[in-house]
Formats: C-alpha cells, sequence, structure tokens
C-alpha cells in the first residue's frame, strides 16, 4: 500500500463501458492509476506505473488475462491480481488463479463489496467468489484414489483439510468472511488464512483433475 | 379521498399475505433439524427402527429390510424360518419389538416397561415357572420341550412386557390383529354355522396330519411324513388362511390410501406454485392492470398445459433439463427473468436427474421464487452440491428474513411446496431466517441405488 493510505488499482477490461463503471463504483476508496482495453498495452502500463492490484478481464483479445500475468508476474511480485469476470468457464477461471491471481469475482459484484476485495488483495489475503469456491471444490471433490500415478499424491497439496472444505462450502453458499467466521465460531483472520491456504493449494497443486476435470464436470 | 382508500386496501391485502410469515414457519423446530441435519447426516440411515407402515406384527421386519437394503418379504421368510429353527427366533424378535423404538419415535417399549412393576413382578415370576418345566421336561426326557421352554418362556415375558406398555397406537393395532385372529379372520356376518364347520374341519385336518405322522396309517413308511406334513397345512391355510387374507388385503389398502394422498399433496404443491403465486402476485399488482392482465394471461396458459397436455408447471426434466445443474441454470434464469432478482447459482458436481432430485428441484425453485418475491434482497444465492451419497441445496438472501416464532405451521407455501415435498421423496428441508438478516432455506435429499 501506498503511503496515501488507499491501494492504487490498475482496469484491464476491453469493455470501455465496464471500465467506466467499475471506476465509478470503486470511487475514493482506492486510487485507479490507469487503464487498457488490450494485453500489450496493459503489460507495459502496469510495469510501468506497479499498482497494488490489477483488476483483470480473464477475457480478452491477445491472450486473455492469463497473458497479462505471466508477463507482469516474474519481475514485479508486488503487484497482486484480482480477476473479474462474467466468464464462467472454469477452466479459464482456474487457469487465471493458478498464474497467480489472488482471487476471482463476478461482475455482478456490488460497489461496496469489490472495495472490500480489492483492500483484501491489497493486504495480501485472497479472495473467492461463491463460483470459485465451487469451481474449486469440483476440482478437489474425487477421491485420492483415482489420482492415476499414486506416488504423486502429495496430501499437503492434493487434498483440501475437512476445515478448508468447510469454509469453501460457506463461501459458496454467498456468506461472508464474517458471516463464515461466526458461523464456525473461529476468527475472521483464522478464515482468511484458510481461504489463503487453499489459494497456495490451487496453485501449486499437480493433480490432474485441476486441468482435466474442467473439460467433463464430474457426474455421479 | 378514492386512491387514499385503494392505497390502504392494497396494504391490507399486503399485510394478509404477510409473505415471509405465510411461507416460513416453526424456528424452534426448524433450528433443532438443522443442528441435527448438519451434525448427523445420516439419521435414519444409521439407526434401526421398526418400520410404521410395513407392519405384520411388529414391524421388526420392515425396519430391517429399510436398514440392510434388502426386500422386506425376503426378510420375512429368513425370519419365520429362524423361528421355526429355534425359539430363539421368536425371542429375538420379542425383544427386538421391546428395544428398537418405532419409526418416527425415540422412546422404546422396554424404556416405559421400567417403569411398570407389576409387568416386572409377572416376569419374575415366570422364572421359577421356566425352572419348574425345565425340571419336569428333564425328569421326562422331553428334549422337545427343553429346547423350546426358555425361548418361549423369554418370549412370554417380553409379550406381557409388550403388551402392558405398547402405546396407543401399537395397542390398537394389536387388539386389532388379535381380535381378527380370535374370530379366525371370517367376517363378522358370516354365520356362526360355517365359522364352526371351518374350525372343524381344520382342526381334523390338523389333528389327521399330526395322526399320519406320528402312526403307521400309512402301509409306506416314506410316504408318512410328506402327507402328513401336507395334511398339517391343509389344516393351517383352513384355519388362518381368511385371516392371512384379511391382513394382507389391510396392507394393500392401506398402502393405496396413502398413495391417493400423496398424489393429492403433490397436485396442492403445484397448484400453490403456479395458481396461488400468480394470485398473489395479481393481488400485489391489482392497481397495474396491464401487468395484471399478463400474469394472468400467463397463468392461463400454464395451466391449461398441465391440464390437458399433461406439462407440469415448473416441472423439470419432461422438457429441458436432464442434469442437476441444468436444473439450476435453469431455476437461475427463470427467476432472475420473472422477478428482476440477481440469482447466483453455484454447483458442485452433477448428477442425471432422477424423481429425487426433480423434487429437490422443484423445492428449490420455491425457496430461489420466495426470496426473490418477498425477502426485498437484491440477489439471492443458490449452492447445489451433489455427493455421492445425497444431494444439498441451499438457497440464501440477505433480504428481511421474518420471525419465525409467531407463525402458524399449516401454512401452504413452505409446508407442503417445500418440507412436504421434500418428505415425501425421503428428504429434509430445514429453514433458518434471522429477522433483517435473510433466511436460509437447506433442502438435501439421499441418493438413491448408488453404491
Amino acid at each position: 500500500m501506498k503511503p496515501t493510505g488507499v491501494p492504487t488499482v490498475f482496469l484491464v477490461d476491453d469493455h470501455h463501458l465496464f471500465r467506466a463503471g467499475v471506476r465509478s463504483e470503486l470511487g475514493d476508496a482506492v486510487e485507479v492509476v490507469g487503464e487498457a482495453d488490450e494485453v500489450p498495452a496493459a503489460i507495459e502500463l502496469i510495469s510501468e506505473r506497479l499498482p497494488d492490484v490489477v483488476l483483470l478481464d480473464v477475457h480478452m483479445p491477445g491472450g486473455g488475462g492469463k497473458a497479462v500475468i505471466d508477463a507482469i508476474k516474474p519481475a514485479n511480485p508486488g503487484v497482486k491480481f484480482l480477476a473479474l469476470s462474467v466468464s464462467d468457464a472454469p477452466e479459464d477461471v482456474i487457469g487465471v488463479i493458478r498464474a497467480g491471481a489472488r482471487g476471482y469475482v463476478t461482475k455482478t459484484i456490488s460497489g461496496p463489496e469489490l472495495i472490500d476485495a480489492v483492500v483484501r488483495v491489497a493486504s495480501g489475503d485472497a479472495v473467492f467468489s461463491p463460483r470459485l469456491a465451487g469451481f474449486v471444490l469440483d476440482a478437489f471433490a474425487s477421491m485420492p484414489a483415482d489420482l492415476e500415478p499414486l506416488g504423486s499424491l502429495d496430501p499437503e497439496l492434493d487434498q483440501l483439510s475437512p476445515r478448508e472444505r468447510e469454509v469453501l462450502r460457506l463461501i459458496a453458499r454467498g456468506y461472508t468472511y464474517k458471516e463464515i467466521a461466526r458461523e464456525l465460531t473461529i476468527s475472521i483472520k483464522t478464515v482468511e488464512s484458510h481461504v489463503s491456504a487453499v489459494l497456495r493449494k490451487l496453485q501449486l497443486s499437480s493433480r490432474h483433475q485441476l486441468t482435466r476435470w474442467a473439460t467433463e464436470r464430474r457426474l455421479i | 379521498m378514492v386512491v387514499g382508500a385503494q392505497r390502504r386496501d392494497h396494504r391490507c391485502i399486503a399485510d394478509q399475505f404477510n409473505p415471509w410469515q405465510q411461507h416460513y414457519f416453526d424456528s424452534t423446530h426448524s433450528d433443532r433439524a438443522y443442528r441435527r441435519g448438519r451434525y448427523g447426516r445420516h439419521r435414519g440411515h444409521g439407526r434401526l427402527q421398526r418400520s410404521r407402515e410395513n407392519r405384520i406384527i411388529a414391524g421388526v421386519a420392515g425396519g430391517l429390510a429399510a436398514r440392510l437394503g434388502r426386500d422386506v418379504t425376503v426378510v420375512r421368510i429368513v425370519l419365520v424360518l429362524f423361528g421355526l429353527v429355534s425359539g430363539f427366533g421368536v425371542a429375538a424378535y420379542v425383544l427386538a419389538w421391546l428395544f428398537l423404538p418405532v419409526e418416527g419415535s425415540t422412546e422404546t417399549i422396554a424404556a416405559r416397561a421400567l417403569s411398570d412393576r407389576q409387568g416386572i413382578t409377572i416376569v419374575l415370576a415366570l422364572v421359577p415357572a421356566l425352572v419348574v418345566v425345565l425340571l419336569v421336561s428333564s425328569a421326562l426326557h422331553a428334549n422337545f420341550v427343553s429346547s423350546w421352554g426358555t425361548p418361549l418362556l423369554l418370549s412370554a415375558a417380553g409379550l406381557v412386557l409388550v403388551v402392558r406398555n405398547a402405546d396407543d397406537y401399537e395397542r390398537a393395532f394389536l387388539v386389532d390383529s388379535v381380535k381378527a385372529l380370535l374370530q379366525l379372520g371370517s367376517e363378522p356376518r358370516q354365520s356362526r354355522r360355517s365359522f364352526m364347520a371351518r374350525l372343524g374341519s381344520g382342526v381334523l385336518l390338523f389333528v389327521l396330519g399330526i395322526f399320519v405322522m406320528s402312526d403307521g396309517a400309512l402301509s409306506r413308511s416314506w410316504l408318512r411324513p410328506f402327507v402328513g406334513t401336507l395334511l398339517m397345512i391343509a389344516g393351517t391355510v383352513v384355519l388362518l388362511g381368511p385371516w392371512w387374507l384379511r391382513l394382507a388385503l389391510d396392507l394393500v389398502h392401506e398402502r393405496q390410501a396413502r398413495i391417493r394422498a400423496e398424489e393429492r399433496a403433490d397436485m396442492a404443491a403445484r397448484v400453490h406454485d403456479s395458481v396461488l403465486q400468480t394470485l398473489a402476485m395479481i393481488q400485489r399488482s391489482a392497481d397495474q392492470p396491464q401487468e395484471v392482465a399478463k400474469l394472468a394471461r400467463a397463468q392461463e396458459r400454464e395451466l391449461r398445459s398441465w391440464l390437458f397436455e399433461g406439462r407440469t408447471p415448473g416441472s423439470f426434466g419432461a422438457e429441458g433439463a436432464a442434469t442437476l445443474s441444468a436444473g439450476v441454470e435453469q431455476i437461475e434464469r427463470e427467476v432472475e427473468a420473472a422477478h428482476g432478482v440477481a440469482v447466483d447459482a453455484v454447483t458442485v458436481g452433477d448428477a442425471p436427474l432422477d424423481d429425487e432430485l426433480r423434487a429437490l428441484l422443484a423445492a428449490g425453485r420455491e425457496a430461489t421464487v420466495n426470496a426473490a418475491k418477498w425477502s426485498g434482497a437484491s440477489s439471492v444465492s443458490i449452492y447445489v452440491e451433489a455427493e455421492p451419497k445425497r444431494v444439498s441445496m441451499f438457497v440464501r438472501d440477505r433480504g428481511a428474513g421474518f420471525d419465525s416464532e409467531a407463525i402458524a405451521g399449516d401454512r401452504k407455501g413452505i409446508a407442503e411446496s417445500i418440507r412436504g415435498r421434500m418428505q415425501r421423496h425421503g428428504g429434509t428441508a430445514v429453514i433458518r431466517s434471522v429477522p433483517g438478516e435473510g433466511t436460509e432455506v437447506e433442502l438435501s435429499v439421499p441418493r438413491r441405488g448408488r453404491s
């Protein structure tokens, strides 16, 4: 965070109207330092202005949000990404998260919720929308027994703990972190750390399901 | 003046339809059920209970069959064979009667029998009787008596406690069966003569059978047990056949009545979902003639297609969705279009639709419509999770909520459309609501026929 106290934000989205809408919704709560409507311009401007948070559309001409993260992340680990999309294809969303985004919210999110999400990501936390929580539960759902190369199963990375699962379920049901903390009688900090742990597993796990399941939904 | 009057009227209608209150009820109950639902998911699977509906004597076979997932007839045959081979089979049955709670209750007969001093005295008095019987039989070398004495006395003791301590419902059932047995199942208006004739011929056949078995009445000795058994069976059929027949018929009638009642309830739920909901909406928009006409036209079309073309309103699977996730998307789309409220649906896992899942979706749709119409929230969250053993659906809003304390339990909305529908398909519905914070409806059905 900059000394001014509010996080700096950069918008990347190919729809002009949408960028304008987000800008007005964010208002004074954050400082919007720039916007871009295509991948090369976004990469150039972000590396120049180094915002705290990049609000990133998943679907864009020229490689999408993933290409932006891949280009920026190695040189500027301090820049954090929050994916913002109407796209519901799980493989795209998971792809952006695995590339390094700290969260995913849908475009229907309300102004105050979006500000809250930006602040959260700026301070290093992860932000899961109900939809992302659902994707993750789905991706991690199948039993360890169906992991093909048995030796590759790393319980630290390839499985969710029961508590993490519980937290994700509540997120998917539309609970806020505060409500989850109350429901499970734990602190909000603990909820945050569970979500961050899930994010880490999501990014580092080598589970085949994560990529495979995207094409075919788990039919039981 | 006129406008003011209309407005007041309008508010009255809104009060009568008092949305939340009418649609959700009974929180003390639902809270308890919710906790149970969350921490004891497999209620009903794990506990062995006596069946209330599937019973000839005590419902033990029905309960066992439900627990083991076997056909009840098979279980009955096994129990009867076990009882014939060893008297302990009978005793085990009576003990199960004593110690298993009947479906829908937690108290066993044994628990009540603990405070029945007289009954316990009678049971204790049977012990010396048992000792005497065993002594006498061993003195007479009657192995038959000594091997059957213990279990039969045990059964008798159990039966004494059962008869003395059964609840009213069970006692009425017992009295009916025993009465029918005493009349050997004959119709009350049947003449005394024909009854005596049947009794006579039955006993005669039975005695003849025993006679053939025990004595050298037939020259060919290998025929003896065969003919004897046949005669005894014939005697038993003549004696008890009508009773069995009546029991079986009663069972059939009862089942038919239940199916009819369920069909009626299903129909009522459908009418509520479509016609009654539309009427409520028409009353709410009484001052907008165009809106009213639109609603009425749409409802008329839907009702016609249901009555004359057999398509059910708000149904899933007949046309359209074939899987759980597609059904959820359909709800999302339709409710958003019809009520102008954002619906956020998340589905984890998927499954092909069967009757249970269709009921789940129909109830979930109703909950979503309720939330969209009455809660005042701008968005509704749906979360559906298909697990191997069960499918759960959560519908949540952050709207007005309601005070469920103040609500009569027999209102149609929740009672039939959601709760009743889920129960008829073996599922559960739990509603949690806090005034000012919103409402969450939790629905879940077990998955049948899955390993």
